[in-house]
């Protein structure tokens, strides 16, 4: 029998309103809200607290914790529960993001609804296990081999925690490919004040299940049933009878291995289904860009900072804007050109040596001047740190 | 339902239609395991909508294109992590993975060793041909002392791997090893192997004459098959002989293969455990029964 998401248990089990929590746990609570009722994971820091969370509360509301043998097992446990039916998640750090890399191609290539939770840590390897960084961004929209699209978002809270995951299943289960909710160590081991959400301001978005006759059903093709690129779901044990297989493969699903113009139809499918809807995606906030001479574009815990340095500067005059990209991957190109034909300079704080500041690059096509504002190491940047940035001494 | 007495009339109602041709070589053991597979399917006669074939990479693990059921194709060696999920999502559904030596003893070790360790609730079919015959004949964990593999030119010099007596060491319900060459047996084991409850592998010896029989010059395909028949012997008779037989019966067995059941047990299995676990839970005055109480069993 499958999992029946039970709005009524959910919040007996998870409790008060309003919480002080840790960001892992916020993901917890966000998976939980989203109905994921699989989670298989492997131990690793910072995101241990995310599976020891989902091993205390999937239980109580009558969904299935495993801990895998590895983070491979782990990813592939999940993507095998989304075939099952269950909305389904992981959660790891650097080293088991790597591990997952090969079946994080293997949810694209067979449209698989996952989410994967990255706390990231510092690397490469095993690096600083307890401190966050942002090393992982590329490796989100490139880590896999070949050719695909991802969708990424990055917490700047604990209460986007919950939030973005809860977006990240929306996401993952509209357009059926794994999405990543690229939280770091610092959101994720940070405390801070939530308010779960009331369940009719939730807005929960679950995949299109296969419902027309078996005998015309086109399990890879585009929907038969709506204007979409992404087909109907044929949930295992519906009758579909349906072959998966990471193989290329044609739109009855079968491999078609030696066939250019069904990889070529394939794969531009299954990245365009997102491409095509990339202004409905992106997500990003924007602070004093009004009368902005200077902007700041930033993601995640590095916007922290950067907020506080922006405060600074413009009490002494300087004219500095904010862009934080909530979803980093699909990246809102549009709104970085925009952005570069106003100001003068942008700047890109990374907890890496930098990452996103390149396509901000290729985004902004020379229009305007992009520094990039790396700091490594496992320490968030202190605002006056980027005030030489910006000018201001 | 209509009783089904001839292959053909098996083949009609067990393989998907459009996928033909197979992929395998004259003389592979591949068919014959899934002949045999749907026999005792058949004989159990369970409604196909609610079976789930799992495999990995590999030409074993093609298999489950050719079944008329859902089934998925992963990643080499993941099979049964995915297949964990799968159950895990829905326990209604009877779940078989189809894998190959090197697909679930060498890359997919580990997923095997704490698949059956947890005792999740599958039947593994393990089809073991010594080598990695899709990639063209190299060296694998289960490749025999001494033969001639593309990566082991000048013979092998590691020691293969005995998966069934893992399993059995890990505890698994129903472990049990038959060659293709044996018809009966296979199929009245693969349907207990079905049935049971937790984890069960049957492991199949089958000749793989394109990659590993013609270079270890084991002859034509009817000597290859021949071969296993002569190689292998009913475990009851290898464990006397090993106990109680002469010295020179006992090195006769260095190169024989035990065939039969090496274990049949009754653990519950994984999700049984699991839904005790969320009944206590999930059932009234759940706050008081909720704090684990602490047994620690060996």
């Amino acid at each position: 029998m499958r999992y029946k998401r039970d709005p009524k248990k959910i919040r007996e089990v998870l409790g008060d309103k309003v919480q002080f929590v840790l960001g892992d746990m916020a993901c917890v609570y966000g998976g939980i809200l989203a109905g994921c009722s699989f989670f298989g994971g492997y131990p690793i820091t910072p995101a241990s607290e995310v599976a020891e969370g989902m091993a205390r509360l999937l239980p109580r509301v009558g969904g299935t914790y495993i801990q895998m043998e590895d983070e491979i097992g782990s990813i592939a446990a999940v993507i095998g529960a989304s075939w099952g039916g269950a909305k389904a998640m992981t959660a790891t750090s650097g080293p088991g993001f790597s591990l997952m890399m090969e079946n994080y191609g293997f949810a694209v290539m067979t449209e698989t609804p996952c989410v994967i939770v990255n706390i990231q840590r510092t690397g490469p390897s095993t690096g600083q296990p307890t401190l966050g960084a942002q090393g992982d961004m590329m490796q989100a929209r490139w880590g896999t081999h070949g050719d695909f699209e991802a969708i990424a978002l990055a917490p700047s809270n604990v209460q986007e925690c919950l939030d973005f995951t809860i977006e990240a299943f929306n996401l993952s289960e509209k357009y059926r490919n794994p999405v990543c909710v690229m939280a770091d160590g610092e959101i994720g081991h940070l405390r801070e004040r939530i308010t779960i959400p009331d369940e009719k301001d939730l807005k929960i978005i679950n995949r299109v299940e296969a419902t027309i006759d078996k005998e015309k059903f086109i399990p890879f093709g585009v929907s038969q049933t709506r204007k979409s690129k992404v087909p109907d779901f044929p949930v295992f044990g519906t009758g579909y009878h349906t072959y998966v297989t990471g193989l290329t493969h044609n739109e009855k699903g079968f491999p078609a291995t030696d066939k250019q113009k069904d990889h070529e139809k394939l794969v531009k499918r299954i990245t365009s289904k997102i491409s095509d809807d990339i202004d409905k995606i992106v997500k990003v906030e924007e602070t004093h860009l009004d009368d902005a001479d200077i902007a700041f574009v930033t993601y995640g815990a590095s916007a922290r900072p950067a907020e506080t340095a922006m405060e600074l500067a413009r009490k002494k005059g300087v004219k500095v804007g904010m862009l934080r990209l909530k979803i980093v991957w699909p990246f809102p190109e549009k709104v970085i050109y925009k952005l570069g034909k106003k100001v003068d300079k942008i700047i890109v704080p990374e907890m890496n040596l930098g990452q996103i500041v390149h396509p901000v690059k290729e985004a902004v096509s020379g229009n305007c001047e992009v520094v990039s504002a790396p700091k490594i190491g496992g320490e968030m940047h202190l605002p006056h740190e980027l005030l030489p940035y910006l000018g201001v001494k | 339902m209509t009783e089904i007495k001839t292959a053909e009339e098996l083949n009609k109602k067990y393989l998907r239609e459009g996928m033909w041709p197979t992929i395998f070589c004259n003389g592979c053991g591949n068919g014959v395991v899934l002949e045999y597979t749907f026999w005792a399917l058949e004989e159990l006669g369970w409604d196909m909508d609610k079976v789930v074939f799992v495999s990995g990479i590999g030409c074993s693990s093609r298999l489950p294109g050719y079944i008329n059921a859902d089934g998925l194709h992963t990643t080499h060696g993941r099979a049964l992590a995915f297949a964990t999920g799968i159950k895990a999502a829905n326990p209604d559904l009877n779940v078989i993975v189809f894998t190959g030596d090197g697909d679930c003893a060498g890359i997919g070790g580990n997923h095997f060793i704490h698949a059956a360790r947890r005792n999740i609730d599958m039947t593994v079919i393990m089809i073991n041909n010594f080598i990695y015959g899709m990639t063209g004949g190299q060296l694998a964990p289960t490749t025999p002392f001494g033969s001639i593999a593309t990566t082991a030119p000048y013979g092998n010099i590691e020691h293969p791997f005995d998966i069934c007596n893992l399993a059995k060491a890990l505890g698994a319900n129903y472990v049990a090893r038959w060659t293709v060459t044996h018809p009966y047996q296979p199929i009245k084991s693969l349907k207990r192997a079905l049935q049971k409850k937790g984890f069960s592998l049957v492991e199949f010896l089958a000749p793989c004459p394109t990659a590993y029989g013609r270079r270890n010059k084991l002859g034509d395909i009817k000597k290859l098959w021949k071969w296993y028949e002569d190689h292998t012997i009913l475990l009851e008779d290898y464990e006397r002989i090993m106990s109680y037989g002469s010295e020179e019966e006992k090195e006769a067995m260095k190169d024989m293969f035990p065939i039969g059941v090496f274990q049949d047990i009754d653990k519950p299995g994984f999700f049984e455990e699991y839904q005790k676990l969320v009944a206590r839970l999930m059932g009234k005055n759940n706050k008081k029964t909720a704090e684990a109480k602490v047994v620690i069993k060996k």
